[in-house]
């Protein structure tokens, strides 16, 4: 047959030619899946922040151990009752069409975020009842009440600011071709297949880019995502697996970073929303037996080889909000058992609804013979994410497998899941206490006073337990060695700011 | 009846089939579980933003209703816009169709450089380890899971040997060179699949001819038996290996899912794939429509080839 003969000849032809001279740099990131519109209004893709990282400088920064630092605005104050905040903005700053950025560009991209239909930012900065230009560069941000995790909002997609001339020419088709005032400017976009971005000469801080030009490549197959880390086609991979993790560091040629997210596995219960909740809802020691009888600790240790960390509050132990008078707890089945004597039902049985992905599928399995050794029956409930998330909004639930991504201002964690009527609150828990210390949080802008209201709520939902905290993943990025001077942020968003290529 | 009257009926009773795919569509995709909504409005969950998707894209309106928007647009043109990047659907039809075709392209070359003549061997040298090789290579071809021959040809050419890239894309107008590395993996994995129903098809047409009469007259008047193979025999066997070829050409527009996945290709697979898991209504069913329509339209083309070869068929078509 010809062809065995003709086949090696043609590979061997194809590898001669197959090294493009390029004077030119180049990062490819592997991506996890495609991202949506390239607009920070209306984008809500986790895997667009990594792209936006490069693409949109924000008003404020944070570090990687959550400290609000400055970008395009120098610096921050508080007015009286934190109910206004006034914003200094970096002088020179232009956007990737020559447009100047300073205090009008600003007013504009707020009212942008507020009044876009279909705005995904109005929720984040909803507070915000109007923008009163200084001067120049001088901006105040009034608030209908006091709200200090406004900050953090501003250091994420609802602080991007974009180029106001191009958004008004571009309308809602900006997504398809941004202008931002970052490190990098867009060039092109295949969807789902790639995104490329280069540097921008007139960057405020270009000192800090070394490499001319990114490309983000979604490839939504873990395995074909790391085989083309392995290959060389790509430098770095974002939200590596743990079943990963191995391969990777067995393989001189890569490296693997990795930092406790910022958010949580979790388990929220259903406490008074509809009927459903007469089983759980009814005493609140019903709810600690059950937690009682998890060992956090065994999960992670068998589940995920000890790469992700057991937690139990809506902050990692590792977090400066983590209040460290309750640590994780350890399985106690003898005393889950006298707790559901005590409550009267001593052979408990419930449904817990859990999508098809498998770190929480295998977690589910292990719960369920933990739960049954304390006499607890655990049915398990397969059910499509999308359609698990509408039975916890209508109630339809007894116990679902969720997990919350997490927010840099601890605020982001606690507060809508948790204050009655909250909009993330499935579980109808509802607490006047501890509204207030909640709502107080948000009012102080001092961390150290923060983290004492929010200390005084723990002992309250350790007894009430409206949802069970059970793991914190780490977030994992796989590199080449080739790539230096990365530093992994907590968000798992990759700033390329000191990011050099050998 | 003339070839032009033929087609013209073809073409006529296209539209009904059409019709009652686009209705399929619509009411399969209802059965998605989970609220396209919803499923848009992010981890927030914001209520504001939900309606506002709702409105925007029909998705408080009635069913019934909402197909007759849809099509209305689809008739003139408009497939929309994705309901995740904002993109117009059409757009990204243009731009997915050429990648897919040219992949189908290069699996179709695959196929018939390995497929005919392992078939041919095969039914020339029945009974030989020659064919039995043949006929287990087929059957590989055929059972061995994409996904896997996939992952195993980018682990040993692009991680072991480093040879051609793992995956990725480039347009041909951009680089030549990178666009045949990257699709000529994926070539192979679609290309052997089909390459052993092709050896299969060849193979028994192949036997059937070379028993028929003419051929033992040839063979008589003692033409070279290369002669009698390739120009009697296989010339004739070829008509229903058209009508093969054409079809699993159309199955290869539609149905390259996984592999577009695995190499990470930007084809109309990975947008089909991408759209539902999405819930992108709009992409899903406009990809869902072309690709009906291209396996009909593609299936018509090898009934008018096979008019055309086979002057027995213009009596009774």
């Amino acid at each position: 047959m010809s062809w065995t003969r003709s086949f090696p000849a043609l590979v061997a032809l194809v590898m001669l030619a197959a090294a493009p001279a390029s004077a030119q740099s180049v990062l490819r990131i592997g991506l996890n899946d495609d991202p949506d519109a390239l607009d920070p209004t209306i984008s809500r893709a986790y895997t667009g922040r990594l792209v936006f990282a490069a693409l949109c400088d924000k008003l404020l920064e944070v570090t990687p151990d959550l400290k609000i630092v400055p970008q395009l605005a120098t610096s921050y104050e508080w007015g009286p009752g934190q109910r206004s905040v006034v914003l200094k903005l970096r002088p020179g700053v232009k956007f990737h069409d020559g447009e100047p950025f300073n205090a009008e560009a600003v007013r504009f991209n707020i009212e942008r975020h507020l009044n876009t239909p279909g705005s995904f930012r109005k929720s984040e900065i909803g507070e915000v009842k109007s923008v009163d230009v200084i001067n120049d560069l001088t901006v105040r941000f009034n608030l209908s009440e006091p709200l200090v995790p406004l900050l953090a909002a501003l250091t994420d997609r609802a602080g991007m600011m974009v180029s106001p001339k191009a958004a008004k020419e571009l309308g809602d088709k900006f997504g398809t071709r941004p202008v931002c005032a970052g490190p990098y400017k867009f060039v092109e976009r295949v969807a789902q297949g790639k995104i490329a971005l280069e540097r921008s000469a007139d960057y405020w801080d270009k000192s800090h880019i070394h490499i001319d030009r990114v490309e983000f490549l979604p490839i939504t197959d873990s395995t074909a995502r790391l085989a083309s880390l392995r290959s060389g086609d790509l430098h770095m991979i974002e939200r590596v697996s743990p079943s990963d993790l191995a391969q990777i560091r067995s393989d001189a040629k890569l490296k693997v970073v990795g930092i406790p997210e910022l958010g949580y596995q979790m388990i929220p219960l259903n406490l008074a929303n509809g009927p459903k909740g007469k089983v759980l809802g009814a005493d609140p020691r019903i709810r600690q037996a059950i937690d009682l009888a998890i060992d956090r600790e065994t999960i992670v240790k068998t589940i995920f080889a000890n790469e992700y960390v057991p937690g139990n509050q809506f902050v990692s132990p590792s977090s400066p909000y983590y209040n460290a008078k309750f640590p994780v707890q350890k399985r106690d089945v003898a005393k889950a058992k006298q707790l559901l004597r005590e409550a009267g039902v001593p052979n408990l049985a419930f449904t817990l609804i859990v999508p098809p992905e498998r770190d929480r599928q295998e977690a589910a399995l292990v719960l369920q013979a933990m739960l049954a050794e304390a006499g607890i029956t655990m049915t398990i409930q397969s059910q499509e994410n999308v359609t698990m998330l509408q039975a916890g909004q209508r109630g339809d639930f007894e116990a679902y497998f969720t997990f919350w991504s997490g927010r840099p201002d601890p605020d982001g964690n606690i507060f809508t899941f948790t204050v009655c009527n909250g909009r993330q609150n499935d579980s109808h828990y509802c607490n006047p206490n501890v509204d207030t210390l909640l709502t107080k949080a948000r009012q102080v802008p001092e961390p150290a006073e923060r983290k004492k209201l929010y200390d005084q709520t723990t002992p309250v939902l350790m007894r009430d337990l409206p949802r069970l905290i059970l793991w914190h993943r780490r977030v994992f990025t796989g590199l080449s060695i080739k790539v230096q001077g990365f530093t992994p942020y907590p968000d798992g968003i990759i700033r390329l700011q000191g990011l050099k290529l050998s | 009846m003339s070839l032009g009257r033929y087609i013209a009926r073809r073409l006529l009773a296209l539209v009904p089939t059409l019709v009652f795919v686009s209705i399929l569509i619509f009411l399969l995709q209802q059965l998605l579980p989970g609220d396209p909504a919803l499923a848009l409005a992010g981890e927030e969950r914001d209520p504001a933003a939900v309606a506002a998707i709702r409105a925007k894209y029909h998705l408080d309106r009635p069913m019934v209703v909402q197909y007759r928007i849809w099509l209305g647009k689809v008739l003139r043109g408009d497939f929309g816009e994705s309901l995740r990047n904002r993109i117009p659907v059409s757009e990204l039809l243009a731009s997915k169709l050429p990648v897919t075709i040219e992949l189908a392209f290069g699996s179709m070359l695959v196929a018939l450089l390995l497929g005919l003549p392992a078939g041919v061997l095969s039914a020339t040298r029945k009974g030989t380890p020659v064919d039995f090789l043949a006929n287990l290579a087929a059957l590989s071809g055929l059972s061995v899971p994409h996904f896997w021959l996939g992952i195993m040809l980018i682990l040993l050419f692009a991680v072991r040997l480093g040879w051609l890239p793992a995956s990725g894309y480039a347009p041909p107008w951009e680089d030549p060179l990178r666009n045949l590395t990257t699709l000529l993996l994926p070539s192979i994995v679609l290309g052997t699949g089909v390459a052993g129903v092709m050896m299969r098809h060849t193979r028994s047409a192949m036997m059937q001819t070379l028993e028929a009469d003419y051929v033992r007259t040839a063979r008589a008047k003692s033409v070279p038996e290369r002669l009698v193979v390739l120009k009697h025999a296989l010339r004739n066997a070829l008509i229903p290996i058209i009508t093969l070829g054409a079809i699993e050409f159309g199955r290869l527009l539609s149905g390259a899912v996984l592999t577009e996945q695995i190499f990470n290709i930007p084809g109309f697979g990975k947008l089909l794939v991408d759209g539902v898991f999405n819930r992108d209504y709009a992409v899903v069913q406009a990809v869902v429509l072309v690709s009906a329509a291209l396996y009909v339209l593609l299936n018509l083309l090898a009934d008018v080839l096979y008019f055309v070869a086979n002057p027995r068929m213009r009596g009774s078509a």
